[in-house]
């Protein structure tokens, strides 16, 4: 299958191998979307790298963007103001909304419900587009966070809409849910297939809800605390039995929770500068050594590692891809099913293939 | 620095000529009258135009703006583009939505053959068009018209969904003044499949060839300024 | 959890055969790493990961890092008095050195049951052309599969033991190893509005004799 194939979420590839119609093989091929992002990185100025992140995973510029200011902050021990950590808190996790909300829609129309359900996924997505093109200027591809802080102030204006949108959030998630998750064809399709246990998942890396489904509490927002996530109440919802379903469903929580997290930050946000005054945005060059940064992104633990020589240009950029790492055990999920099972089964993974194959 | 344009290899030009006929007040006075008056070729352009089905084919980040394009914002159904397929046999636009990597290169070619005439292709985006943000990248290509003819160009990191049906619309300009009989030719095919455009191989640093020299060319650098 | 100096302490004691050094790290938050000999390297791995004050189960990252050979100016000075009874005169000595090169693999580790990390360990082979062996720690944490394959394509690390170590990102016939830093890209030049640089150099090159058509 692929790599030119509806169902593959991009340019992925899959040699299956089936008897009949059930998978005996499955053996993934990458590569096809390329695009020497490290190599570039290694070529270019700390900061030129900042776009480039935004093309990674391109649902979620917002939270590559802040993992790679984090690795660059934390490795050159540059402090962040405390307004802008709140509007990073609150970008990331309206980019969780975006990105598991267009997961839904996806694995929906991986099922086979074509057009309705990711027609309403989009509408929402427009909407949270439309707050990050007037803050950023820029749809999808926002580059956004500095060294040091947040590249523009958001408006008391841009803070309504955001709480407008926040407050409406929840009244599209209970129409979605109504309609699709108690839907007995979504049920059948889901339950009980590609079950990964909790134990192959620590194993084999996996990260984000993925692993969550599967029942082990690892969440980086709670594990590391990065940002200012400490302050806020939110709790983390764990699947039980590891299945595609499971996966939706700890999906559908989390964005519950996100609402919960962007109401406290959008209530107590501060004044105050967003950008630290002593950052240097021209001739960056952090003193000699090495940091690997990493934060929670919609699609699990992001991480950037970098080994600085002391010039200008990293000597080292290497990018931890979730999207790659939570494919490691495809295969394991896709024997023994169908083949209309493994496409919902590659749907609930949640891969961008920008970030796959970088 | 310009870039001449005679150098061009002029092997995509598929607009034919003018029609000669009644004039435009000619069929105004006639259809006052309530004579449509039209010709074969208009109305095989007026329905090819209008019913552009592009190939459900998604490379990159431009992708999923082609996607938000089809859906409910954008609605490229306005257009009578929505019904993507995602078989090339069936489909008339290739919409190149993205980084083409080389490895991914031959894929798309195939695809390109495998679509039936009349067939159109966009090139969606910076990456598309010339390699865009990527272009220092080893795996890249620089440009899908170094192997395939592009029809239009949208440029763009990524389009705005609006430009891609901004290109749609040139598009149908450019189809309604086609030939009917499709266009010219192919000078640019590959020597045993007639009509097909070559696959390059993978070698063992680079794509062979690197291009089609009949379909492009380095342009040729004119600096008048400096010698 | 244990400092790494600990850590290393404690691995030295249970494996007296291994050589391990602790390699410091500069920047602020100072995660420093141990780097293990090739040989000893999946044994202690998989002490890492079930030692039960440890338990570090979970490989987030695994990077390959090329390290190209190096000519490294030293300067010694030395103080020497002059025995007819001047001013001492300071004498500045130029040593060149070689440092060697090679290709190294850092691993990043973290526990999931006890929430602690990260304990980063790195590998080195012994030169960037021949000697390009290092055991993978694969069979330990699977997710080093996919990286390990990424190394080894991009980096030419070959990896003992992994199950199916083919390229990852490049296309098999592909020959040479894009990450490591001598990598001569191929030539596909193409014309630009402003060259500068080094895309300047290219396009003289392939435009050898432009200033005849301008005249």
């Amino acid at each position: 299958m692929g790599p030119h194939h509806p169902s593959t979420h991009g340019v992925f590839r899959m040699m299956v191998t089936l008897d009949g119609e059930t998978v005996v093989k499955l053996k993934p091929v990458f590569g096809y979307l390329h695009r020497n992002h490290e190599k570039i990185g290694e070529n270019t100025t700390y900061l030129a790298s900042m776009p480039y992140t935004d093309r990674l995973d391109y649902f979620c510029s917002m939270t590559n963007n802040w993992a790679y200011a984090l690795a660059v902050e934390q490795l050159a021990g540059l402090p962040v103001p405390e307004r802008a950590e709140y509007l990073r808190v609150i970008l990331a996790e309206l980019t969780r909304l975006l990105n598991h909300t267009c997961l839904a829609g996806f694995l929906l129309q991986d099922t086979g419900a074509s057009g309705t359900p990711l027609m309403y996924a989009f509408r929402e997505r427009e909407k949270i587009l439309d707050l990050f093109e007037s803050l950023s200027g820029s749809r999808m591809m926002c580059n956004y966070q500095r060294f040091g802080g947040c590249r523009i102030d958001a408006t008391p204006e841009w803070l309504a809409a955001a709480r407008q949108l926040v407050n409406g959030y929840n009244a599209f998630l209970d129409e979605y849910e109504e309609l699709i998750t108690g839907n007995e064809i979504l049920m059948a399709r889901t339950q009980n297939v590609g079950v990964l246990s909790p134990a192959l998942a620590v194993n084999a890396g996996i990260t984000g809800p993925m692993l969550r489904a599967s029942g082990v509490d690892y969440d980086l927002r709670k594990v590391d605390g990065y940002g200012y996530y400490p302050r806020f109440e939110f709790r983390i919802p764990l699947g039980d039995h590891g299945d595609t379903y499971d996966r939706y469903m700890v999906r559908m929580l989390e964005m519950r929770e996100s609402i919960g997290i962007l109401r406290q930050a959008l209530d107590r946000i501060p004044e105050g500068p967003v950008m630290d005054p002593k950052a240097k945005i021209r001739g960056f060059k952090p003193k000699p050594g090495e940091h690997y940064g990493r934060i929670e992104g919609p699609k699990g633990e992001i991480g950037f590692y970098l080994i600085s020589d002391g010039t200008a240009n990293p000597y080292r950029y290497r990018v931890r891809p979730p999207s790659l790492i939570n494919l490691t055990i495809l295969e394991d999920l896709c024997l023994g099913h169908t083949l209309a099972d493994a496409v919902i089964i590659l749907g609930s993974i949640d891969i961008v293939l920008g970030e796959v194959d970088r | 620095m310009t870039m001449s344009d005679a150098t061009r290899p002029a092997i995509n030009a598929q607009t034919s000529a003018p029609l000669s006929g009644p004039t435009d007040a000619d069929r105004d006075e006639l259809r006052r009258h309530g004579i449509l008056l039209t010709s074969i070729q208009e109305l095989a352009n007026w329905g090819r135009s209008n019913s552009v089905w592009p190939l459900q084919f998604g490379l990159a980040c431009c992708a999923i703006e082609m996607i938000a394009a089809s859906m409910a914002r954008f609605d490229i159904a306005r257009f009578g583009s929505e019904v993507f397929r995602p078989s090339p046999r069936q489909a008339d636009l290739l919409i190149v939505s993205g980084t083409v990597t080389k490895k991914m290169a031959p894929q798309v070619i195939r695809l390109w053959n495998q679509m039936p005439e009349p067939k159109y292709c966009i090139a969606m985006g910076a990456c598309a068009i010339s390699g865009g943000p990527f272009k220092q990248g080893y795996n890249v290509l620089k440009g899908i018209d170094r192997f395939i003819p592009v029809d239009v160009y949208i440029p763009g990191c990524p389009p705005r969904p609006e430009a891609l049906l901004n290109g749609l619309i040139e598009l149908q300009k450019n189809i309604r003044g086609r030939h009917i009989a499709g266009p010219a030719p192919v000078e640019a095919d590959s020597p045993t499949a007639p009509g097909e455009y070559p696959v390059p191989a993978f070698g063992e640093r680079d794509l062979e060839p690197t291009s089609n020299p009949k379909l492009w060319q380095p342009p040729v650098i004119v600096r008048p300024d400096k010698p | 959890m244990e400092t790494l100096a600990q850590i290393h302490e404690r691995l030295a004691a249970r494996f007296p055969a291994a050589t391990l050094t602790l390699v410091p790290n500069p920047a602020p938050p100072a995660q420093a790493s141990l780097l293990l000999d090739a040989a000893h390297a999946r044994e202690i791995a998989v002490f890492l990961r079930d030692d039960p004050a440890l338990r570090l189960d979970y490989c987030s990252n695994v990077t390959g890092v090329d390290w190209p050979e190096k000519e490294i100016v030293e300067t010694t000075r030395s103080v020497q008095i002059d025995p007819a009874g001047g001013p001492p005169r300071t004498i500045e000595q130029k040593t060149k050195r070689l440092q060697p090169g090679c290709l190294e693999v850092v691993y990043h580790l973290y526990s999931m049951a006890l929430k602690h990390g990260p304990v980063i360990i790195r590998l080195r082979t012994g030169n960037r052309s021949d000697q390009i062996t290092l055991p993978s720690l694969t069979p330990v944490w699977r997710s080093c599969e996919f990286q390990e394959r990424e190394i080894f394509d991009l980096f030419g690390i070959v990896f003992t033991d992994h199950p199916d170590l083919r390229r990852l990102l490049m296309w098999d016939e592909f020959t040479a190893h894009p990450m490591r830093k001598d990598y001569v890209e191929p030539d596909d030049y193409e014309w630009e509005p402003t060259p500068h640089d080094d895309v300047l150099a290219k396009a003289k090159a392939h435009y050898p004799a432009p200033a005849a058509k301008a005249e």
